[in-house]
């Protein structure tokens, strides 16, 4: 589904992805793991399309180039992220902004648009998946949201707009115990045979209710480390020290053809 | 960055779409500005010396007094014998009833969305239809009329209910209150009347369309609205005017008047040409509008949706008389291209535990600039007077400005008086985070404005609402390159 080469970033003069490629097949869940800075936020936001990066280096989704792509037609083509910092927009309704949102990519799909009773219908469905109080969903978007409210309401949004790609930021960072679960849960409802998952997270406690297929650690920009689920209980154990050694020794070797 | 920047240069040369100019049969006075003039003036309307006399006695003060320079607004000097102080389309036949309304004239208000069949799509307004200087149209007068409501143009008002027409013009903007509302008590042709009876809850919305056609005439009317007590109005008025290179004068005066436990709400969609990307032509909308809460409980509600003019200069305010009475001001200004706005509201408290709202939501791109400017006073007899002000800026692209004068005079230790002000840019983050979710960025921005300025839109009567947002949306149209 994701075939992701040899990916560089940078801002200005700031390098910060260095060569990164990964694999991602339909149906899976793929973990990545890094310390502060590796740029594991930095290669969400590159796939979501956002524009203040120099990009170079080749994506392919669903075999096509998702780099062109602006981030409404990546939408439409079935990615999501969902955001480290959810975004405020005051005034707006939760539930306008999701309809106009699942209605854009429904049209761009050639789908008929949803009125607003099934929209309705949809979505007071959906918000059982993350426990979400009906309270808070005409209130304006994120807005005056608890931390743990803005990332439920992600997850939420993710379960109404159904993506083959979901890409979700640091999901776990300001949840306390219960709330995780209730995202964790609402994360693993959602896994399914044709949608694939990137799943970036600094701790591991996530991935004790979110259980990855794949394990990747980022440090410097690149991936040093894949391995199984096992690999990141190993982290948990060692931390991330001597890892970004290794990202540094391996940036003084010339960057060669990625397998 | 790149795309937003382009975005929003796109927005600053946003298109008009109502400045087409009608083909129709004009009557207009000489250019310029003299006795002659409104004597002119004065004589086509067929109006009593008492009425000649008020319009002379205000243009001999006009002569004494200079054009003001305060505001933050940068245009040519104005000349004022190079402008057409009247001119009325040609009526084909003496109008009898609206069946008898010049069919271009009538065309032209369908283009401009404005049905002045009676069962049109706003069946529940009535309209009085201002072109140029007069009014051609008035719908449902005869229904309005079974409830004793009076609704017509200025001119006709002026024939048929002389004694309330001189009770109260000039009783809330006298003629001598500043340059522009003396030139208008001078030279003004027409405009709408409205009076609604004691206990009277007018049972539909009323409106007046003001429509420039003609080149090179100003226009210059003038409203009046009476509430006795206990009635209730609510009022709205849009405006829009062909494209032209040239500057064009508009200075109205609207006054209000709300008797004890009387109610007026008074919307305004202004829409004048703007001018084109490089701020050539478009309207100078210099307003003067006032409202008085004459009596005890009385409330006056202004709410104003400004998205044209080249410039535009006013502060509709409330003279707050009457004990417990209450003033409100919900404004949206938007300047793009080279649109300056220099607006707010004035609220004046007099009577005891008067209370006063004023949310300003000002919009700038392009090179626009936005200025609220407003002022709070609260005499010594206003014991226990209340205001909240909140002014908000939104910046879209960095070539624009945003600037926030309020002015506060406080004589009642007793008063509260409550200011609060932001300014934002568009967020390059809000705008991410909706393009992700699949909507698209001239979408996005159109939503993103909309919600910043909603506190004012759910102010505005329902159907107006859905044409403020989407005057915003429209203006917002072919914005993505």
């Amino acid at each position: 589904m994701l075939r992701i080469e040899n990916l560089h970033a940078k801002i200005g003069d700031n390098q910060i992805l260095r060569g990164v490629s990964l694999e991602l097949k339909a149906g899976e869940v793929h973990a990545v793991m890094g310390p502060n800075g590796s740029g594991k936020s930095t290669l969400a936001q590159v796939l979501a399309g956002r524009e203040d990066y120099d990009v170079t280096g080749r994506v392919l989704y669903e075999g096509q180039d998702l780099l062109a792509l602006s981030p409404e037609d990546r939408a439409a083509a079935g990615v999501f992220l969902a955001f480290q910092y959810p975004v405020e927009i005051p005034g707006v309704g939760n539930l306008y902004f999701l309809r106009t949102a699942l209605n854009s990519v429904r049209r761009q799909r050639g789908l008929d648009e949803l009125d607003a009773m099934d929209f309705l219908a949809l979505a007071e469905e959906r918000m059982t998946l993350v426990e979400m109080d009906r309270s808070f969903m005409n209130r304006s978007v994120n807005e005056g949201f608890s931390g743990g409210e803005k990332k439920r309401n992600e997850i939420f949004q993710m379960a109404v707009l159904e993506p083959k790609l979901a890409i979700l930021d640091e999901t776990d960072s300001g949840l306390d115990i219960d709330a995780l679960r209730i995202v964790a849960n609402g994360v693993n409802a959602l896994r399914s045979p044709d949608r694939a998952m990137l799943v970036i997270t600094h701790y591991q406690r996530l991935l004790d209710y979110i259980v990855p297929d794949r394990v990747h650690v980022m440090a410097g920009g690149r991936i040093v480390r894949s391995g199984g689920k096992d690999l990141a209980l190993e982290l948990e154990e060692h931390g991330y020290i001597g890892l970004e050694d290794q990202a540094a020794s391996d940036r003084s070797t010339p960057v060669g053809a990625t397998p | 960055m790149t795309a937003v920047s382009s975005e929003v240069r796109e927005f600053a040369s946003r298109k008009y779409h109502y400045g087409f100019v009608t083909d129709l049969e004009t009557d207009v006075a000489p250019r310029g500005l003299n006795e002659d003039v409104i004597r002119l003036i004065s004589a086509k309307k067929n109006e009593p010396d008492w009425m000649l006399e008020w319009r002379l006695k205000s243009y001999r003060h006009w002569l004494t007094l200079e054009e003001p320079s305060w505001q933050k607004a940068r245009y040519a000097p104005i000349d004022y014998q190079d402008i057409i102080y009247y001119a009325a389309p040609k009526p084909k036949v003496a109008l009898a009833s609206l069946d008898e309304v010049d069919p271009e004239l009538l065309a032209m208000f369908d283009k401009l969305g404005i049905s002045l069949a009676e069962q049109g799509r706003l069946s529940g307004v009535a309209v009085d239809a201002i072109v140029d200087s007069v009014s051609v149209a008035t719908t449902f007068k005869a229904k309005l009329a079974d409830v004793g409501v009076i609704f017509c143009s200025f001119s006709e008002a002026v024939q048929n209910h002389p004694d309330l027409v001189r009770l109260y013009l000039g009783s809330v903007v006298p003629y001598r209150d500043n340059y522009f509302a003396t030139l208008n008590s001078a030279v003004f042709s027409d405009g709408s009347f409205c009076y609604i009876p004691k206990g009277v809850r007018c049972p539909m919305e009323l409106s007046t369309y003001f429509r420039i056609n003609a080149a090179d005439t100003g226009q210059f009317e003038r409203t009046l609205i009476i509430a006795e007590e206990g009635a209730y109005v609510s009022y709205l008025e849009g405006c829009t005017a062909p494209m032209r290179d040239k500057n064009q004068l508009h200075a109205a005066v609207v006054e209000l008047v709300a008797l004890d436990d009387a109610q007026i709400k008074y919307s305004t969609v202004q829409n004048w040409y703007p001018g084109d990307a490089e701020g050539r032509g478009g309207i100078y909308n210099f307003v003067t509008k006032r409202g008085k809460c004459a009596g005890a409980n009385s409330k006056i509600s202004w709410t104003q949706v400004e998205t044209g003019s080249a410039i535009t200069w006013k502060y509709p305010g409330v003279i707050l008389q009457g004990d417990n009475s209450v003033g409100e001001f919900y404004s949206v200004a938007l300047t793009a291209n080279h649109q300056q706005a220099d607006t707010g509201s004035k609220m004046i408290h007099i009577g005891k535990n008067t209370s006063s709202t004023i949310v300003s939501k000002a919009i700038s791109a392009g090179h626009g600039q936005n200025t609220y400017r407003g002022l709070v006073k609260v005499l010594r007899s206003a014991e226990g007077a209340r205001n909240y002000t909140q002014c908000d800026s939104l910046l879209l692209g960095s070539d624009c400005g945003a600037h926030t004068f309020p002015y506060v005079e406080v004589k009642n230790s007793t008063a509260q008086v409550e200011h609060e002000a932001s300014t934002s840019k568009i967020g390059e983050d809000q705008l991410f985070y909706c393009r992700q979710r699949g909507i698209p960025e001239e979408e996005a921005i159109s939503m993103i404005v909309n919600g910043f300025c909603r506190e004012v839109f759910k102010e505005l009567p329902m159907e107006f609402a859905v044409e403020a947002q989407k005057l915003l949306s429209v203006s917002l149209e072919g914005s993505v390159g």
